[in-house]
């Protein structure tokens, strides 16, 4: 972990309400594990006490991005940054990924912006698996053209059908996991909202595969100290505790979360 | 001109310079260990105990707000083996006196506690937490009525030989009064402020943000509410005072001096910036000698007031 004043190498429009965010710091950059964070002190936010989280979509040894959706005070501030600016920080955070397990076929299951963090994954997985990336509607569908040219297949759904398939993203899933899927000794992997979490967990449960999960919560310090970002998890002694998404995560195994206290939002 | 005199000792607890951190805002220590020489802290002051490990309260624990952010994580914790075990080994590597943040769900258990830190190698001070706003027994119903605060600081002071440091609420009417009721009592030193009770709507939800429905308040937003209530309190006591809400940088700990603290300590703001206690102790020695000052010490309650 580092904190540094990161140069924006490049700042622009990355399509579907989305921009990309790209730093020069090759002291966070090069450390990097897929599934890891950055902590962004975002400048001009005035009277703001709070970094900003954001998953981590490509590094390499001197730079790294991330893309974010103005939805917030955070974010709508985020927009100002200029290419030549100086940003302050805090990376690489929290567990990331473990390396996929190369006896299993890599499934990734993505909600929206989830596919960030599973880009990365994906570019540093020798094996060639599958991705599934639902939305609401096509503009929420990012990323497909990259995965495709790292040899992946893709499976696209989006609720109201204006790309691929209509329905959930977990529907075709499960119809994937029913037509031979599920003897093909699948590793899943899913960054999205709660909800597709679950369901993703409960799909790694039913078929007897390890599902990692990557939850999303709203942070404080970013590096365990403040307690804030906490998950109900069930240890291996059989004690359910609150786990630090930021420090002890956001990476979680399937069997691991109790989702029931917080409700799956 | 030479280096000044940064270092100041509070209840024995000798410090190589007045700066601290807010229990609660920093862990038990490894955690910022990548950002901050603990080395080079004033002390280190953990965050709060109970006897048994503590669960804290169910999320959202945590909403940010202009100039601060209000907390209701519940002081979630280890308890006193488990922080031992895990964390002592870790902390007694520096050279850096360690305060620990203790309490109890009962006045019993503010005893037990304080109890159980005696003689731990390496645990310098105790600051007894009579002021949290986010647990339903103990904590500020402990630090807003002068009778109670009397018993759980004596009970505390009877029980163990360490520096004893009450940390005082800001929500009482008048501060000085429960200053002097922890000098009368036997306390080596106070600490304040602690959060400001307080609650955050969702005006969408028509729900509190924190499932606790109410939280304590903390950030550059408290500082002048800080400043005055340290300032009420230092001129009330004899004992050294450690101020703390909102300081963000070294001009910020200069202030609460100047009000009558003999160190102070950095909270909040170390989430804001990991570095945020060591970029104020390096400024207060660049404050110095700007000044000319050769000691710290000189700032201690030298606000002018004609």
């Amino acid at each position: 972990m580092k904190v540094e004043d990161a140069n924006v190498l490049e700042h622009c429009d990355f399509g579907g309400g989305y921009n990309l965010l790209v730093f020069d710091v090759p002291s966070v950059a090069s450390q990097v594990v897929p599934g890891q964070f950055v902590h962004l002190l975002v400048p001009r936010l005035d009277g703001s006490v709070l970094r900003r989280p954001f998953s981590i979509f490509k590094a390499d040894d001197t730079s790294l991005s991330v893309l974010y959706k103005q939805v917030g005070r955070g974010t709508r501030a985020m927009a100002s940054i200029t290419k030549g600016e100086l940003v302050n920080i805090i990376g690489p955070l929290g567990n990331g990924f473990p390396e996929a397990d190369s006896s299993c076929f890599p499934v990734l299951v993505a909600g929206g912006y989830g596919v960030a963090p599973l880009y990365l994954l994906a570019s540093r997985t020798p094996a060639k698996g599958i991705l599934f990336v639902g939305g609401r509607s096509a503009i929420d569908i990012l990323c497909v053209d990259m995965f495709e040219t790292l040899g992946w297949k893709v499976r696209i759904t989006t609720e109201d059908g204006s790309l691929g398939e209509k329905g959930l993203v977990t529907e075709a899933l499960d119809s994937w996991l029913e037509s031979g899927g599920s003897e093909q000794n699948p590793e899943l992997f899913a960054c999205g909202p709660d909800g597709l979490l679950k369901a993703v967990g409960d799909r790694a449960i039913c078929t007897d595969c390890r599902g990692w999960l990557s939850l999303d919560k709203h942070m404080g310090c970013g590096v365990g100290a403040c307690l804030a970002c906490v998950q109900k998890i069930l240890q291996a002694d059989g004690n359910v505790v609150w786990k630090r998404v930021c420090k002890d995560g956001p990476i979680f195994e399937a069997r691991e979360i109790v989702w029931d206290t917080e409700g799956a939002a | 001109m030479k280096k000044p005199n940064m270092a100041v000792e509070i209840a024995g607890i000798r410090m190589k310079n007045p700066v601290t951190v807010a229990s609660g805002t920093f862990g038990y220590g490894p955690e910022y260990s990548d950002f901050v020489d603990l080395g080079a802290l004033g002390a280190i002051t953990v965050k709060g105990i109970r006897m048994k490990p503590w669960q804290g309260n169910t999320p959202p624990r945590m909403v940010e707000v202009p100039g601060g952010l209000v907390n209701a994580i519940g002081l979630q914790g280890p308890g006193v083996a488990g922080f031992v075990e895990e964390y002592m080994p870790f902390l007694r590597k520096f050279d850096t006196p360690v305060i620990v943040n203790i309490w109890g769900r009962g006045l019993e258990e503010y005893g037990e506690v304080a109890a159980a830190f005696d003689g731990v190698e390496g645990v310098s001070g105790l600051e007894l937490n009579i002021s949290c706003p986010n647990v339903k027994e103990g904590g500020i119903a402990f630090g807003t009525d002068p009778a109670m605060a009397a018993k759980v600081i004596a009970l505390a002071r009877s029980k163990t030989r360490l520096p004893l440091i009450p940390k005082l609420s800001p929500n009482v009417s008048n501060v000085a009064q429960f200053a002097k009721v922890a000098e009368d009592e036997g306390a080596d030193a106070i600490s304040l402020i602690n959060t400001l009770p307080a609650m955050v709507i969702d005006t969408e939800t028509r729900r509190p943000v924190l499932s606790n429905v109410v939280g304590g308040l903390s950030g550059p937003g408290i500082k002048p509410v800080a400043i005055k209530q340290v300032w009420e309190a230092a001129k009330a006591v004899s004992i050294p005072v450690i101020g703390m809400g909102g300081i963000t940088c070294a001009l910020d700990a200069v202030e609460f001096m100047l009000a009558g603290a003999t160190a102070v300590a950095v909270g909040t703001a170390n989430f804001t910036q990991p570095t945020a206690s060591m970029d104020v102790i390096s400024g207060l020695e660049q404050y110095l000698v700007e000044h000319g000052i050769d000691d710290v010490r000189e700032l201690i309650g030298a606000v002018v007031i004609e």
